[in-house]
């Protein structure tokens, strides 16, 4: 009896758990009739919602790759003093609920906040702009990239790296080469994920940025908006990112399989 | 493993044995009934108050637009009472059989406001200048339609040139008097109530005799509340009592009618 029982509990939580987890996004596409969710997809507030949505999150994971890669790559390989303090303030946003990461913002680069004076004198607005909520979801998302890749250069073989030193490539080379490479499963996990976050962001963005449509109103703004006077159109859009995600955790997964050309595997 | 079953069954017993009453909790005027109340997001600092002074009932309230908390009604989340910052949305709701005959229980003037210290903005027709940047409500919630039902009663190129420097359309009153304390705005279409609410962050314009919308509050018991007796009570008092004392104190004006 006590044999059987422990396996019959996991299944049970994990029943439970799948049940949970999956319910609320099956029903989002069971809710209403295929047809009505297509009409209302055609709207323009919701064209416009997608478009900006995939815009602002497209130059915001630019941003993430570019910076962030080499931080993590910095982080994982380098080891100084306070490592471990600085680590932790990357990943601070991770914890932040959103509406704090939205006060932060307001707080250094509101039109009142620290940096305001300067972004004015610079010409730079980022309140009610599209900048904005580049600013805002970069922020928020960014953490779910830089710990990922951190985690996945550190467990990376140093001597591979030394390998290649010891070969005559520069640290450059090295870095883009080989670690990148060799990293490459962690990297796409990492942004896997904060694309995932980038694309979902609510509470920051409308804090920070406003909402208006075609200018800061992406999906999930425009999805709050609609909520409250059309249900079916709320759960168009809602399926529509839940289909995007999907094909983006997908596709990730394939190009971390097939791998990048011209790179020797390990 | 034996133990691991035998602490699964003393919780699934204790989960079983239903909800105990909550009682003596800090805040309110005490009692172990608990009230739930769905109020608009102006109705903040007037209701707060209120429920502190509420007696017989723990009050507990959930702020935003009304437009929201009305769409949540209708997927089947029961407060005890919604109080909303027009009659429309209470009427459709009593239509649709969700809540009781609503009553009138406030009324509030729709104002420009502008960031305290900042001369820019005197009036309304400095709305429709060049530049200026504007916060609204979203077209759904009260705050917003009051404001469009203004802008509708203005000449067509004006109400053009109003709506072509807004900038941002806010979930909920509380979102446009944010924009405007972050100075990412020169001015919104706000609440009385609401820019006395800032303690002189904010001053309010009025804007013309002809063009103020009736902007009456409407309130009522919700059908399958789990406490109609005391959402009633809740109910009158704020026309006569506790709660119209919270409101005039936080410049909500009487009833129209």
């Amino acid at each position: 009896m006590r044999r059987r029982a422990f396996p019959a509990l996991l299944a049970v939580a994990l029943a439970v758990a799948l049940g949970f987890l999956t319910l609320p996004v099956l029903a989002i596409f069971l809710d209403t009739g295929p047809g009505r969710l297509l009409a209302s997809l055609g709207e323009p507030s919701a064209l416009d919602a997608l478009w900006l949505s995939l815009r602002t999150t497209a130059a915001s994971m630019a941003i993430i790759l570019l910076l962030g890669t080499p931080a993590a790559y910095a982080l994982a390989t380098r080891a100084f003093r306070g490592r471990d303090v600085v680590t932790t303030l990357v990943e601070l946003p991770l914890v932040l609920p959103p509406a704090v990461a939205g006060i932060g913002l307001l707080a250094a680069l509101g039109p009142r906040g620290l940096l305001g004076g300067t972004l004015d004198a610079l010409g730079i607005g980022l309140a009610l702009q599209t900048a904005g909520v580049v600013v805002a979801i970069t922020f928020v998302a960014s953490p779910f990239y830089v710990r990922q890749a951190q985690a996945a250069f550190a467990a990376l073989d140093p001597t591979w790296l030394d390998a290649s030193r010891t070969l005559g490539a520069g640290e450059a080379r090295t870095f883009l080469r080989v670690a990148v490479p060799a990293a490459l499963p962690g990297l796409a996990a990492g942004t896997a994920l904060a694309l995932g976050r980038a694309l979902g962001e609510f509470g920051a963005t409308l804090m920070f940025a406003g909402s208006f449509q075609g200018i800061t109103q992406t999906v999930p703004l425009a999805i709050y908006a609609r909520f409250a006077t059309d249900f079916p159109a709320a759960l168009a859009l809602s399926a529509v990112l839940v289909a995007v995600s999907a094909a983006i955790l997908l596709s990730v997964k394939l190009v971390t399989r097939q791998g990048l050309p011209g790179v020797a595997g390990p | 493993m034996r133990r691991l079953a035998l602490a699964l069954l003393v919780l699934l017993a204790l989960a079983g044995c239903g909800d105990g009453d909550e009682s003596g909790q800090p805040g309110g005027a005490g009692g172990s009934q608990r009230l739930v109340v769905s109020a608009a997001a102006s109705l903040t600092d007037a209701f707060e108050q209120y429920a502190r002074d509420f007696a017989g009932a723990q009050v507990r309230m959930s702020f935003a637009g009304s437009d929201e908390l009305a769409a949540q009604i209708r997927q089947g989340v029961r407060p005890d009472v919604f109080a909303a910052a027009n009659t429309k949305l209470p009427d459709q709701l009593a239509r649709e059989g969700l809540v009781d005959r609503p009553v009138q229980f406030a009324s509030n003037e729709l104002v420009i406001a502008v960031p305290a210290r900042e001369p820019g903005v005197r009036a309304l027709d400095d709305l429709a200048r060049r530049g200026v940047t504007l916060a609204i409500g979203a077209e759904s919630v009260p705050v917003g339609s009051y404001t469009r039902e203004v802008l509708g009663r203005l000449p067509a190129g004006e109400r053009r040139a109003i709506l072509a420097n807004v900038r941002s359309n806010e979930p909920d009153v509380k979102g446009v008097v944010g924009k405007l304390t972050q100075g990412a705005v020169d001015a919104g279409f706000v609440y009385r109530s609401d820019v006395r609410a800032t303690d002189g962050a904010l001053r309010a314009i009025a804007l013309p005799a002809d063009l103020r919308p009736k902007v009456a509050y409407g309130v009522a018991v919700v059908k399958g509340a789990k406490n109609p007796h005391a959402a009633r009570r809740f109910i009158a008092g704020l026309r006569e009592g506790a709660g119209a004392r919270a409101l005039r104190a936080a410049g909500f004006g009487p009833p129209l009618q």
